[in-house]
């Protein structure tokens, strides 16, 4: 596409719109759906060489339907299966798999009409909070290209935030979602557990994984969840409840809305300019007559234990199909059965995959169960049950997203505990099946901060209309990094 | 029969758990179709083979005809089931983990009675189900097709089975038996199963132990898979029994493991040891939500239940007059019931006449022909004709067998091969007498020894006038019309 043809503003309106513009200028004709896959498809050519945010670019089809997204391109996280596109997970296992079928979540966007451009990299099997486990190459914070984008989901936020997409879908484990989309400085939701059909997104660990949307605004995000939530009868965890419009709750009132701020969440582990930045989103929500008040969360240490007891156990299990027999990668001549096994998985996986399958598998074994298992998830309904109390004294929770702003690439590679404590605020959330949100609440050291927001179950709709309601008074989500801008005619300030 | 006996001294304990393979069109949590035979892998969906990202649905039919099962034996139905994760590799387990049921069992309980010997020797004994579970199959490794490499055929993992696990309440490889035909015949009854053994839709595991005479304390057990069939289950077990004896009473010791049946061989094989097993790292699969059934659910289910095996002999002893011994031969499966109960639906059908002729021509019949009674060339309808021309004196048992004969070779109707081959019997008097006069006539010093008192030679008479018949004359008229003319005039 010429910017001749291009709606008012040329590149840098175009990809700074929101999805409601674009579609606007869709059906208005101002532009095709070929010229806007095509912009984007062009910026990924320039800019992408950089952040290796994708792991695989998809030719674009014509859009499948004619629903809410119509036309609007985006990327996947290269975890949802979509028929004939290479699936890898980010790993060396599935380098070479094509998904001969879609994900519940693909096929709805499709339908939908959206127009996928991509599929963005990832930490291996979403296992990871940096995106460098990849077996694809680490991605590059778009900020700031010496710095970690965040992880899992770090391919889909980079992307969103250097605009080379509209939007990107991901998956929350355990901050998957959040903690890139944090880092990045762009909108990110998990949904309830439940909400989002898990049917063909590979499982990490099954009972906390949840598909999500990354995109610039809550507005976006509202748009795109809409048309990925909903029940599935092929994902038995899927959730019957009704989906609400989510755009049409977005205008809604937050006077008189109390939100709960964990008081154990502000503490030491804190880096001190996120907390600021932090509060200071509070206070945004504060002056449009939201009302503020202490909570307790405790117990934000076992949670973390918990949870890297349990989603390795699920893991060490859900990735036992990985075994060279029918599809993947398989080792070079193996001389029986057992070699097979062993460097097929010793080759295929990288090392974070095979720390969490040891340790899940430990935490299984005969002998250790209840020490480490049961406890861990009577630890699991601790953490649910003190979410309940909060939230009979609040309606929202808001506090960080992450202990610290992005870190360096490489800073936490010889420490896997330390890499784990990013999480802290994240787990607690997943634990519960709760719905959370990343917003972008400012910078630090040029590196953005997300404000966190957390709901009851099923109250997207509310935690949507916070975040939009922040949004009408601050314009973080609006910047951009400057690698975006550079090929944009109309460069602005990140 | 083998001439099997217990060592003296020692006592057998035997526990089963049997795997049947539920009658449901698709598979346990997937779409695919369960039917036996297809091409390799032709029946196995992407849920079945395990690829990335797909998850479980569960048939509800299967958690049906499981209900069915724990009612059929007096068992509490779970009203809260769920299913775990059994992890193992294996090539023809694509997902590298089993989904089943430990912790909580859809049925808990249960019992069944079984009766071993016959006649006075007939013995009722009652066997203890301690638990039945759902579960999915595996695959099948084919070994032998290909050179230097092994085939995986994915059709049957996924297909829904229920492993019902007995407490160890037999005592001997003829009770085993007892108990696995009894089980066998439920399950078909309840049409939740093919007992298919030879395509392996049931499938019996035994755990044998020994012990001194009247010790309470169990012995070491060893656990006996692959035999998929009653007669290698008795077999199975004897030699199991044989092996554990020879070496507890040399001094050595049974060591836990679980051995393979050959029947090439007629003996059990190690396999694995305890040591040798897997740990399964059981946990609670995260992709299925617990199985919740409400008594309202449980008791349309209760209703369902067809007649079964006990209540059908028991009926037909009360109804028809029938030893303990047939009837209990005639329910043992639900396909010879319904050919017998078929036989006997006429009116004024002989249902004694109609018991010996399936429990005698038919299974000789089937025997000889080596057919399941499902697939007899006489069908019920056109027995029940030929039985109505036998209790009417149309045909004697004998020309019955004939006309049986020619139903399963040629088939036709009854009527028109009695017709063709010019069998009907004669009953008619004045034909019958004008035989036996001549008989008489021509064999005056017979008849001369026997009015001078040589009874036996009654018989010769009966021969002479069949034989002038043809065989077809009513045996019964005969015999009246020679008494009266020979005795009486």
């Amino acid at each position: 596409m010429s910017t001749s043809d291009s709606p008012q503003g040329g590149d840098a309106a175009l990809i700074n719109a929101s999805i409601t513009q674009l579609k606007g200028w869709l059906s208005a004709g101002e532009l095709s759906a070929a010229d806007l896959a095509g912009a984007f498809t062009q910026r990924i050519d320039t800019i992408d060489s950089e952040l290796n945010s994708l792991i695989s670019l998809v030719a674009p089809a014509e859009p499948g339907g004619d629903g809410a997204l119509a036309g609007i391109p985006y990327v996947h996280k290269d975890i949802f299966c979509a028929r004939g596109t290479r699936t890898t997970c980010g790993s060396r296992m599935l380098a070479d798999w094509v998904a001969p079928y879609d994900a519940t979540v693909h096929q709805r966007l499709t339908e939908s009409g959206a127009v996928l451009l991509g599929k963005a990299n990832m930490d291996e099997f979403a296992m990871g909070s940096s995106n460098e486990n990849s077996h694809f190459g680490a991605v590059a914070n778009p900020w700031d290209t010496s710095a970690v984008p965040g992880g899992s989901s770090g391919g889909s936020a980079a992307a969103v935030a250097a605009r080379l997409a509209p939007f990107a879908t991901g998956t929350d484990t355990g901050g998957s979602i959040r903690q890139p989309a944090a880092f990045c400085g762009v909108t990110g939701i998990k949904p309830t557990y439940g909400r989002v059909s898990r049917y063909g997104m590979i499982a990490y660990a099954s009972s906390f994984d949840q598909g999500g949307v990354i995109a610039k605004s809550a507005e976006d995000c509202a748009l795109v969840l809409g048309e990925m939530a909903g029940f599935d009868a092929r994902d038995s965890t899927s959730s019957d409840e009704a989906v609400p419009d989510y755009v049409a709750a977005l205008d809604g009132s937050i006077a008189g809305l109390r939100v709960g701020i964990p008081r154990q969440w502000f503490s030491d582990a804190l880096d001190p300019a996120v907390g600021d930045a932090v509060t200071a989103a509070i206070d945004e929500l504060r002056a449009a007559g939201a009302e503020a008040v202490e909570i307790d969360l405790p117990d934000a240490d076992i949670a973390l234990a918990a949870y890297y007891l349990l989603a390795p156990a699920e893991a060490s299990s859900n990735l036992s199909r990985f075994d060279g027999v029918r599809f993947g990668y398989r080792c070079e001549d193996p001389m029986d059965l057992q070699d097979l096994y062993e460097r097929t998985r010793s080759e295929g996986f990288g090392s974070e995959v095979k720390r969490r399958i040891l340790v899940g598998t430990y935490a299984l074994s005969a002998g250790y169960y209840d020490a480490f298992y049961r406890r861990a998830q009577k630890a699991r309904r601790l953490v649910t049950e003190h979410f309940q109390r909060a939230f009979e004294q609040c309606d929202v929770i808001a506090g960080p997203v992450t202990p610290t702003p992005a870190f360096d690439r490489g800073a936490h590679s010889d420490d896997p505990a330390k890499m784990y404590l990013e999480d802290i605020f994240t787990i607690p959330v997943n634990l519960a099946g709760l719905p959370g949100m990343s917003v972008p609440a400012g910078f630090v050291a040029g590196r953005p901060v997300g404000l966190q927001l957390i709901g009851r179950h099923f109250n997207e709709a509310r935690l949507l209309n916070v975040a939009h309601q922040y949004q009408q008074c601050v314009d973080w989500h609006q910047r951009m990094p400057s690698i975006a801008a550079a090929s944009a005619h109309d460069n602005r300030e990140g | 029969m083998s001439q099997f006996a217990i060592p003296s001294g020692w006592e057998v304990v035997i526990g089963l758990e049997i795997h049947a393979q539920l009658a449901t069109r698709s598979k346990i949590f997937s779409g695919a179709s369960t039917a036996f035979g297809a091409e390799p892998n032709a029946q196995a969906c992407a849920v079945d083979l395990g690829l990335p990202g797909v998850l479980p649905v569960l048939n509800e039919g299967a958690v049906r005809m499981a209900s069915l099962f724990g009612l059929a034996i007096d068992a509490e139905i779970s009203h809260v089931s769920s299913f775990d994760r059994k992890n193992y590799f294996y090539p023809d387990l694509p997902k590298g983990y089993q989904t089943t049921q430990l912790a909580r069992p859809i049925v808990v309980g249960g019992h069944v009675t079984i009766t071993t010997g016959e006649g006075k020797k007939a013995r009722e004994h009652t066997i203890r189900v301690t638990r039945a579970h759902l579960e999915e199959d595996a695959g099948k490794s084919l070994h032998e097709d290909f050179h230097g490499m092994t085939g995986i055929d994915l059709n049957r993992a996924g297909t829904p089975l229920i492993e019902i696990v007995s407490e160890p309440d037999m005592r001997s490889p003829e009770q085993a038996v007892a108990y696995a035909r009894k089980i066998h015949s439920i399950v078909q009854y309840l049409g939740i199963c093919d007992g298919n053994m030879q395509e392996g839709s049931f499938r019996v595991d035994a755990n044998v132990s020994m012990r001194p005479e009247g010790d309470e304390a169990f012995g070491t057990r060893t656990e006996i898979k692959n035999v998929n069939s009653f007669r290698f289950l008795q077999r199975a077990i004897e030699f199991e029994i044989e092996r554990q004896v020879d070496l507890l009473e040399t001094g050595g010791e049974v060591v836990q493991a679980t051995r393979l049946y050959d029947p090439d061989r007629d003996e059990t094989r190690l396999m694995r040891t305890k040591e040798e097993a897997d740990d399964y790292r059981y946990f609670p699969c995260p992709d299925l939500l617990p199985v919740e059934l409400d008594e309202a659910t449980i008791e349309s289910w209760r209703a369902e239940l067809p007649e079964l095996p006990d209540a059908k002999a028991d009926r037909y002893q009360s109804e028809y007059g029938l030893s303990s011994y047939d009837a209990g031969v005639l329910t043992a499966s639900r396909a010879t019931a319904e050919y017998f109960e078929a036989v006997i639906a006429r009116d004024g059908a002989d249902a004694k006449l109609a018991a010996n002729w399936v429990m005698g021509e038919v299974a000789a019949l089937l025997n000889r022909l080596e057919l399941e009674i499902g697939e007899c060339p006489v069908q019920a309808e056109k027995l029940a004709d030929l039985l109505e021309r036998v209790s009417d004196g149309t045909l004697s048992n004998k020309l019955g067998r004939e006309v049986f004969e020619a139903l399963a070779e040629e088939g036709g109707s009854v009527d028109a091969i009695i017709e063709a081959r010019g069998l009907k019997q004669i009953s008619d008097t004045g034909a019958i007498e004008a035989m036996v006069d001549e008989v008489i006539a021509a064999n005056p010093g017979q008849v001369e020894a026997y009015r001078g008192g040589k009874d036996k030679l009654f018989g010769f008479f009966v021969g002479q006038v069949m034989k002038a018949a043809k065989g077809k004359a009513n045996p019964k008229a005969v015999n009246e019309v020679l008494k009266r003319r020979l005795d009486g005039e």
